[in-house]
């Protein structure tokens, strides 16, 4: 199973998560943000950074670059797309997620280890039990979620909000927990059929126990799983 | 050609954090009465563009309709 890593001008986690994909004994290449040629790869991510320098809106620019319109078509046909940090700010930008990540209320950059709640939902992407906390690095500055009440009324109906931030017993703070501002406490939400799925947490920082947490392992392996069981 | 200034500015109910930063500094300033300071982008655009033309920039990569309005205030010819 191959993952393809795309590299935006300005992305900066990419060979993070290269080295976790094969740290766990998975294929990872990267993909330039160029190229329109996806043969080959299983599942793809699109990481974390400031791609294109986060000009106009993070994400922005990257959304029209070459290699999303491949991007969109691999999705429409249910190929697995995760999106990190400045990745999910891309697929909300690319309408392959509704929303979209406004500046974190508290003005400051984020960057310390987040409990978070794996929520009952469709995403592909986890098999963990819903009400698992796993304990994954944020790093940002624009992750504060937000969608209208409708959008959020139907991501709920449908299953497709994955994380929450919460406390480290698994609650949710009654003035909210998220480290953000985030909308409902929402830190990554899955498409409608989930395989689509972003995240603000970077869970390529929870693979390798050298930086102390293995927590992210499950967001890399449960999708290769699904695929190997699919192809039988 | 013609020149047109786009306006863009979150949608209404939306918290502008810079803006409520600048709200917070002009009253610690000792100015009393400022009620509300919204924070935007402003964009000059010199362009062989209709009106049309200039309002589908906005919508696919000026502005995110998810989020923000923009205005379009048509300068005339540059």
């Amino acid at each position: 199973m191959r993952f393809g890593v795309v590299l935006f001008p300005g992305s900066n986690c990419e060979q993070d998560v290269v080295h976790a994909a094969r740290m766990l004994g998975f294929s990872a290449e990267y993909v330039w943000h160029g190229d329109t040629d996806l043969a080959g790869f299983d599942a793809l991510v699109l990481p974390g950074g400031f791609s294109y320098g986060d000009y106009i809106r993070c994400g922005a620019v990257a959304r029209f670059s070459p290699v999303m319109a491949e991007v969109v078509r691999f999705a429409e046909r249910g190929g697995p797309v995760l999106g990190i940090c400045n990745g999910f700010q891309i697929l909300t930008e690319a309408h392959l997620l509704p929303g979209a990540l406004l500046r974190n209320t508290g003005l400051k950059f984020i960057c310390h280890p987040q409990p978070l709640r794996v929520e009952r939902s469709v995403c592909e992407w986890l098999d963990l039990p819903a009400d698992t906390v796993v304990d994954i690095p944020v790093n940002h500055n624009e992750g504060n979620y937000y969608c209208d009440a409708e959008t959020l009324a139907r991501l709920d109906a449908n299953g497709q909000v994955v994380l929450r931030y919460c406390e480290p017993d698994g609650s949710r703070a009654p003035g909210g927990s998220a480290p953000n501002g985030a909308l409902d406490d929402i830190a990554g939400i899955c498409n409608g059929r989930g395989n689509v799925f972003g995240l603000m947490p970077h869970p390529e920082r929870g693979v390798d126990p050298l930086v102390g947490t293995t927590d992210g392992r499950p967001f890399f392996t449960a999708i290769i799983k699904r695929l190997a069981e699919v192809a039988g | 050609m013609a020149r047109y200034e786009v306006y863009v500015t979150y949608k209404q109910g939306i918290f502008d954090p810079p803006g409520a930063t600048a709200e917070r500094a002009l009253a610690n300033l000792g100015y009393e009465g400022v009620h509300s300071v919204k924070i935007g982008k402003y964009i000059q655009i010199e362009a062989d563009a209709d009106l049309a033309a200039v309002r589908e920039m906005c919508e696919r990569l000026l502005a995110n309709p998810v989020i923000e309005d923009y205005r379009i205030v048509t300068e005339g010819e540059a």
